[in-house]
C-alpha cells in the first residue's frame, strides 16, 4: 500500500538536521525497498497558483504564501505493508524533528 | 446468565480470529453476527455442539464464503487486501487461538480519535451493539453509529494493521491501549454507569490473561479493582463512608494485583493501584497511612507530572501534616491553567478552609465548585457540603 509522506518544516526553526541526514534517510528508504518517489520543494516564494473559473478563464497569482507557521517542504511517496510501517518511516524522516511535522496520508486505490 | 451473554466473551473471540483471516472488520463483524444468529437457533433444538467455538468459526467462514460469492465488488475490494479467502474454506483444527490482543491494539490504536478508542473496545471486544455503545456514551445512536463507521474507515483505508506491536514498539503503544480500557472505567464512573465500570473490569481480566507479565495491566485490573470496591459507599465522601459496604473480596484480589503490578518496577497505573490499596486496607479514614500515601503521589508526579496529580498529594499532606499544609500547597497550584475549571480542586480547598475554621472562604469555595461541576450528582453533592458549612458558621 502506497503512503505520502508530506513534510511541513516550521518556517521558523533553525533546522538541526543536515543534508547528511536527508541523504542518508533516502538511502535508507532506498536500501529497503519502500521508496517509490520523493522530492523536496524549492522555497515557498517561489510558489505560483493557478485556477480556471467557470469561464474557463485562468487566473495565475504569485503565492500562496505561508499563513501558517509550517510549511509544506517536501515529499516522499512510500510502498510499505501498513499504517504502522508507513508511520514507522515517518517517524525516522529528519522533517519530522525540530517542530516540524510529516502528515502521512494513504494513497487512494480505485478499483477500475 | 442469559445465552446471549455467553456469546457476549465468544463474540470477541470469534470476531478477532475473523478479523485476523479476513483483514476486514466489517466482513468479520458481519459474518460473527450470522454466525451467533445461527447458534441461537441451532442450539437449542440439535443441543450444544461438542466445541461451540470451532463451529462458530466454521459457521462465520461459510457465511463468509457466501457473502462474497454474492458481491463480487466486495470480494475484488477484499481481494485487493490481499486476503487469502480460500483459507475460510479450511476446516477448523485444533483450538480457537486467542487474537483479541491484536484486536484491542487495532481499537486503541493512535491514529484513531482518542474518544473513539473506547467505544470500538465495548464494541468489538466487549460485544456491545452500537445503541448499547452510544448509552454508555450518553450520545445519540446515529452519532455513535457515524463516529464508528468513520473510525472503521479509517482501520479499513488508512490499513491500520492488525498485529501486536513487536517489543520494542510495545512500551510505546501499551499505554494507548490501557488508557482505553480505563476510559471505560471512568466513563461509567462520572455518570453512576455500574455496569460499564463493571465491563472496563471484565476487559482488563481477558488483557491480563493475554499479557501476564506485563506490570501495567496488572497495575490497571488493580486500580480499577480497589475502586470499584468502594461502590456501594461512594455517594459520601471517602472520610465518610460506611468501609463495612466496602466489597472484601475485590480488595483481596485489588491488593494482591498491586504488589504483583509494583514488583520489579513501577508504572502510573500500579501506583495508583497501591494508593487504593492503602484507603482500602484502611481500618478507618484517620488510622490510613497518610506518609505512605504522599511519598505514592511523590513518585506518580514524577512519572506523569500533571496538577492534578499535585492536588491530590497536597490533600493528603493535609492528612498528614495538617489543614494549614494542604492549603498553603493548594494556594501554590492557583495559577495552574488545568486546575481553574476543575471543581475538585475548589471543593479540596473549601474543605480544608472549613477544617481550619474559615467557614465564609469556604462557602465561597462551595459555590465556586458547584458552578464547575459538570453532573447533578456532583453538585447536589457539594450542595449539601455547602449547607453543613452554613449551619455551622
Amino acid at each position: 500500500m502506497k503512503y505520502m509522506l508530506l513534510i511541513y518544516a516550521a518556517s521558523d526553526q533553525q533546522a538541526s538536521c543536515t543534508v547528511a541526514d536527508w541523504i542518508a534517510y533516502e538511502k535508507e528508504m532506498r536500501d529497503a525497498g519502500v521508496l517509490v518517489s520523493g522530492h523536496s520543494l524549492a522555497d515557498l516564494v517561489t510558489a505560483t497558483t493557478v485556477q480556471v473559473g467557470q469561464d474557463g478563464r485562468r487566473t495565475v497569482t504569485d503565492g500562496p504564501f505561508a499563513e501558517t507557521r509550517e510549511v509544506l517542504g517536501g515529499y516522499e511517496v512510500i510502498d510499505v505493508p501498513d499504517l504502522d510501517a508507513a508511520l514507522g518511516w515517518a517517524a525516522k524522516c529528519p522533517g519530522s524533528r525540530d517542530g516540524g511535522a510529516v502528515v502521512v496520508r494513504p494513497i487512494a486505490e480505485f478499483d477500475f | 446468565m442469559n445465552v446471549e451473554q455467553v456469546f457476549r466473551e465468544e463474540r470477541g473471540r470469534l470476531l478477532a480470529t475473523l478479523v485476523k483471516r479476513f483483514g476486514d472488520l466489517d466482513l468479520a463483524e458481519e459474518v460473527t453476527s450470522d454466525a451467533i444468529e445461527a447458534a441461537l437457533r441451532h442450539w437449542p433444538v440439535d443441543g450444544v455442539p461438542d466445541r461451540p467455538g470451532a463451529w462458530l468459526l466454521t459457521t462465520a467462514r461459510r457465511k463468509a464464503v457466501d457473502r462474497l460469492r454474492r458481491d463480487q465488488v466486495y470480494a475484488a475490494r477484499l481481494a485487493l487486501l490481499q486476503v487469502e479467502v480460500s483459507r475460510a474454506d479450511a476446516p477448523v483444527t485444533g483450538s480457537l487461538p486467542d487474537e483479541r490482543l491484536e484486536l484491542f491494539f487495532t481499537c486503541a490504536h493512535p491514529a484513531l480519535p482518542a474518544e473513539d478508542r473506547g467505544a470500538l473496545i465495548l464494541r468489538c471486544l466487549a460485544g456491545f451493539t452500537t445503541p448499547e455503545v452510544a448509552r454508555a456514551y450518553l450520545v445519540p445512536v446515529a452519532t455513535m453509529q457515524q463516529r464508528i463507521v468513520r473510525a472503521k474507515k479509517k482501520i479499513r483505508e488508512a490499513r491500520i494493521p492488525f498485529r501486536v506491536p513487536d517489543a520494542d514498539e510495545l512500551p510505546e503503544r501499551l499505554p494507548g491501549v490501557l488508557q482505553a480500557v480505563y476510559s471505560i472505567f471512568t466513563e461509567g464512573y462520572a455518570a453512576q454507569r455500574v455496569d460499564l465500570a463493571g465491563e472496563a473490569i471484565r476487559l482488563a481480566r481477558i488483557l491480563r490473561g493475554l499479557l501476564p507479565s506485563e506490570r501495567e495491566v496488572a497495575g490497571l485490573l488493580a486500580l480499577m479493582l480497589l475502586v470499584h470496591a468502594r461502590r456501594d459507599a461512594r455517594d459520601e465522601l471517602l472520610e465518610d463512608q460506611d468501609r463495612a459496604l466496602w466489597d472484601s473480596d475485590m480488595i483481596t484480589e485489588g491488593s494482591a494485583l498491586a504488589e504483583t503490578a509494583l514488583t520489579g518496577g513501577h508504572g502510573p497505573y500500579g501506583v495508583q493501584a497501591a494508593i487504593n490499596a492503602l484507603h482500602d486496607e484502611a481500618p478507618d479514614f484517620a488510622s490510613t497511612d497518610w506518609p505512605q500515601i504522599v511519598a505514592l503521589y511523590e513518585v506518580l508526579l514524577r512519572l506523569t507530572p500533571s496538577p492534578v496529580i499535585a492536588l491530590n498529594r497536597a490533600a493528603a499532606i493535609a492528612m498528614r501534616d495538617g489543614a494549614a499544609a494542604g492549603l498553603a500547597l493548594l494556594d501554590e497550584l492557583v495559577d495552574e491553567p488545568k486546575l481553574r475549571d476543575y471543581h475538585p480542586y475548589r471543593a479540596a480547598r473549601a474543605d480544608l478552609l472549613h477544617r481550619l475554621g474559615r467557614g465564609a472562604e469556604a462557602a465561597q469555595a462551595y459555590r465556586e465548585a458547584i458552578a464547575l461541576a459538570g453532573t447533578e450528582s456532583e453538585q447536589d453533592f457539594l450542595r449539601r457540603r455547602l449547607t453543613a458549612v452554613e449551619q455551622q458558621s
